[in-house]
């Protein structure tokens, strides 16, 4: 089944589609900051960008609830914009210093908030699926009726334990909602050079779960696939998957040569399939903005990311008292 | 208004680097995207990408610089109407302060290779059973002897292999497999899925099955996914099939701390392994023993947890230009003969040892080091012996201090050599704590070379 698209005329809003824009550029101008950073050497060890995948979180986080939670891999910032945390908490945990989320002790990649329902940020790769399970496992044990996005990667998509907690979810109708983010590319590896499945959604039919292939590049089927299984899940059916078709556009980390792909492929889809530009389109040609408009909130979102980011260099750094708290409650 | 574009850390361990091609010239338009040059970092050459539209005013670094330290302007950007002449003046003025920074660290036009071996204490010569007299020395890399040694061995044994995700397209992770996939083909290099598990499981299997894989994890923190094989079927299965079957296997990667990777990045799995009946351990520290070490690995019949540091693999050492050298499990080296105190560690632990020792020789403290290379089987021998020389011990290592090798060796020295010691033996470690991100943190939560000073201090009544 080829990825679902939107239609031609979408429907939706002018208010819609301005949150997806500003939400999107947030996150993109956020991960170039954080690049700029990463080189000053104001950001060290493992820095990985989400830059070309913002329609994803975007999307899901409009399909969301409150209440409903999210937890995903090393890959977080843009998670974690999307679902509301504050851009200055974020880039000062980048940072390493006090006013992060973790107080600087997490980094980039091992970060989380309760108020928002974001249970991290993961540096094992497939480790947080059989965790988004688990809450999901509260949410139907506590009867909340809240919904848990488990992201994970097309690499994470091949870990052993994604497929036990695949198992154990539809085994006890969990509300979570697996959302594979096929990027094309684990580090230097394409998917075809790591399986041969044709395509990663379809093995939890060996589970029985229902999923779906879905155009990761265009938001507005991101946000209504993520409704679909959101309903799916509270209506009490179990776990639904998602994969999403994307790219991401920069090196897996910052360290990464990238020769693994051509400059081309990059360029042809930033200039084909990106997931802003699009909704730029959508702006400009159903007369919904003019140029002056999405100028402003070009502007706006500069602001929002540098004021975060003289946040992130002014705030201390921890004081040493903190490498012996909090290990133990 | 003008902008400058700064050298760019591009991964972790990064400080300097070198320019190696300018792809724009002076009066460029670029866009955000558009690469500006290619810079090699001690790993790879990266390509380095404008963040920002402009045009690009003055190049202010050469192609073809080395050394060129993070940080330092390399050329300076434009707006539309600017002048690259006018912000000449702007650009020399703001280099300044990048320029002290490098006052650290004098030598900036040493290429990166070179400069971490400088930097190691000389050691003493001790003699090295191993190297018949007068065999010529090459200087090496550790991240180029462990190739060498897998080289060697896929060429002299048509059963080993090497295992492991992106070993062989991508180079490895860390390019300790460079160059493997062209000499030996994608049968014998082959790339993995993320699947750490799985793989442990098809490579001890493999060895069951008469060859001899070698399995690379990216980092031993990942081998947590797969230690129920690596402990319950490869260490145990000999001896419960009562001996009928080996199994020759090598786990290898990098282990311990990096640099700001934090809490699931950042461990030292040595204690763990050498508790294991049935494994062998090998933690070496020099160039030399990764490679002699290696390659009795790669032969030996008992599965072997080879435990790697990635900020070692970039450090040069002097390596005996030998066509098959050999370093025995089992036998620890004397990094520097001394009386007054013993210092035990392995691996990068041996940093620490060496760094204090030198400082501690300015105080008049001879110490004697001992790298102990391998933990299982671990030469307990040599380390009694100095002890009853220097009648004290201190021991460093990068791991947590509870049930650490530095108290299996202190209660080895109590019950063997408790007549022999003049002060309690002290262990060195890294704080109790998961590792934190932040930098100041970060410095605190490992073991130091001040606190190896104040060890030694402490046992010799200094
Ligand atoms: C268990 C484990 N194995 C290996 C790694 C090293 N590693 C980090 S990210 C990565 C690639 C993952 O790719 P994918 O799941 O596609 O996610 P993406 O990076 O594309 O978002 C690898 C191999 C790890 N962190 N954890
Ligand atoms: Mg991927």
């Amino acid at each position: 089944m080829p990825a679902a698209k939107s239609p031609k005329k979408p429907n939706t809003s002018k208010e819609e589609l301005l949150k997806y824009y500003r939400e999107m550029l947030l996150i993109r101008r956020f991960e170039e900051k954080a690049g700029q950073l990463y080189g000053m050497g104001l950001i060290g060890g493992f820095c990985h960008l989400y830059i070309g995948q913002e329609a994803v979180v975007v999307g899901l986080e409009a399909a969301a609830s409150e209440g409903d939670k999210r937890v995903t891999s090393y890959r977080d910032h843009g998670h974690m914009l999307a679902c509301g945390m504050d851009p200055k908490g974020v880039m000062a945990e980048l940072t390493g210093r006090e006013g992060g989320y973790s107080k600087g002790k997490g980094g980039s990649m091992h970060m989380f908030s309760t108020e928002k329902h974001f249970y991290g940020g993961h540096g094992i790769v497939g480790a947080q699926v059989p965790i988004g399970a688990g809450l999901a496992f509260a949410d139907r044990y506590l009867e909340t009726g809240g919904v848990t996005f488990t992201y994970f990667g097309d690499g994470a998509a091949n870990q052993g334990q994604v497929y036990e907690t695949y198992n154990m979810a539809e085994l006890w109708d969990l509300p979570v909602v697996f959302v594979i983010e096929n990027n094309q590319y684990a580090m230097g590896t394409s998917v075809q050079r790591s399986t041969k499945s044709p395509s990663l959604w379809e093995r939890g039919a060996a589970y029985g779960i229902e999923g779906e292939e879905v155009d990761g590049m265009d938001v507005l089927a991101v946000k209504a696939a993520g409704e679909k299984a959101v309903k799916h899940c509270r209506a009490g059916k179990g776990p639904y998957i998602l994969e999403m078709k994307t790219y991401r556009y920069r090196g897996h980390s910052m360290s990464d040569p990238a020769k693994y792909r051509t400059r081309e492929e990059v360029q042809k889809i930033r200039e084909e399939r990106d997931a802003i530009e699009h909704v730029r389109e959508l702006l400009l040609q159903g007369k919904h903005a003019g140029e002056d408009e999405l100028k402003a909130i070009d502007k706006e979102t500069k602001d929002i990311v540098n004021a975060a980011a003289e946040f992130a260099r002014e705030s201390p750094e921890p004081s040493l008292d903190e490498l012996w708290t909090e290990i133990y409650a | 208004m003008a902008t400058e574009i700064l050298m760019p850390a591009l991964s972790p361990t990064m400080e300097e680097g070198t320019l190696a091609k300018w792809l724009v010239k002076e009066g460029d338009e670029v866009k955000s995207g558009d690469i500006l040059a290619e810079i090699e970092t001690d790993k790879a050459t990266m390509e380095f990408e404008a963040v920002d539209e402009g045009t690009v005013g003055k190049i202010l670094i050469d192609e073809g610089t080395e050394g060129v330290k993070v940080n330092t302007p390399i050329a300076v950007m434009v707006e539309e109407g600017e002048r690259a002449e006018d912000i000449d003046t702007s650009a020399s003025k703001d280099s300044a302060p990048a320029d002290d920074t490098s006052d650290k660290d004098t030598d900036t036009a040493k290429p990166m290779s070179a400069q971490p071996a400088a930097a190691m204490p000389e050691p003493e010569p001790v003699e090295d059973p191993e190297v018949p007299e007068g065999t010529e020395m090459k200087t090496q890399t550790v991240r180029e002897a462990l190739r060498d040694a897998m080289a060697e061995e896929m060429r002299g044994d048509d059963t080993v292999f090497l295992m492991g995700e992106e070993v062989a397209e991508y180079q490895g992770a860390y390019k300790v497999s460079q160059g493997l996939l062209d000499e030996f083909g994608a049968k014998r290099v082959i790339d993995t899925p993320i699947t750490e598990h799985g793989f442990t499981g098809v490579a001890t299997g493999a060895a069951m099955g008469g060859l001899r894989p070698i399995v690379e994890f990216m980092t031993w923190n990942f081998a947590m996914q797969a230690i129920d094989q690596i402990i319950n079927t490869a260490a145990k299965t000999r001896y419960m099939s009562g001996g009928q079957m080996s199994v020759p296997v090598v786990f290898r990667g990098a282990n311990g701390a990096a640099a700001r990777v934090g809490a699931q990045h950042s461990q030292d799995y040595a204690a763990w392994y050498a508790q294991i009946p049935g494994l062998h351990v090998a933690m070496p520290y020099s160039a030399a023993d990764a490679k002699g070490l290696l390659k009795t690995a790669i032969r030996g019949d008992t599965p072997v947890v080879f435990l790697e540091n990635e900020l070692l693999y970039g450090q040069s050492f002097e390596v005996p230009d030998l066509d098959d050298y050999t370093v025995p499990f089992g036998k620890a080296r004397i990094w520097q003969k001394g009386d007054d105190v013993t210092l035990v560690s392995f691996g990068i632990g041996m940093k620490y040892a060496l760094e204090a020792a030198e400082k501690l020789a300015e105080d008049g403290i001879s110490a004697e080091v001992i790298d102990l290379r391998t933990l299982r089987p671990m030469d307990t021998k040599t380390v009694i012996e100095s002890v009853k020389k220097t009648n004290r011990c201190v021991t460093v290592e990068e791991g947590w201090p509870v049930s650490s090798i530095g108290g299996t060796i202190s209660s080895v020295l109590m019950q063997q050599a408790f007549d022999y010691l003049d002060a309690p033996v002290i262990t060195c470690t890294g704080k109790d704590v998961p590792m934190p991100y932040a930098a100041n943190l970060e410095k605190h939560a490992l073991v130091t070379t001040d606190e190896v000073i104040e060890a030694v201090k402490t046992v010799t009544y200094k």
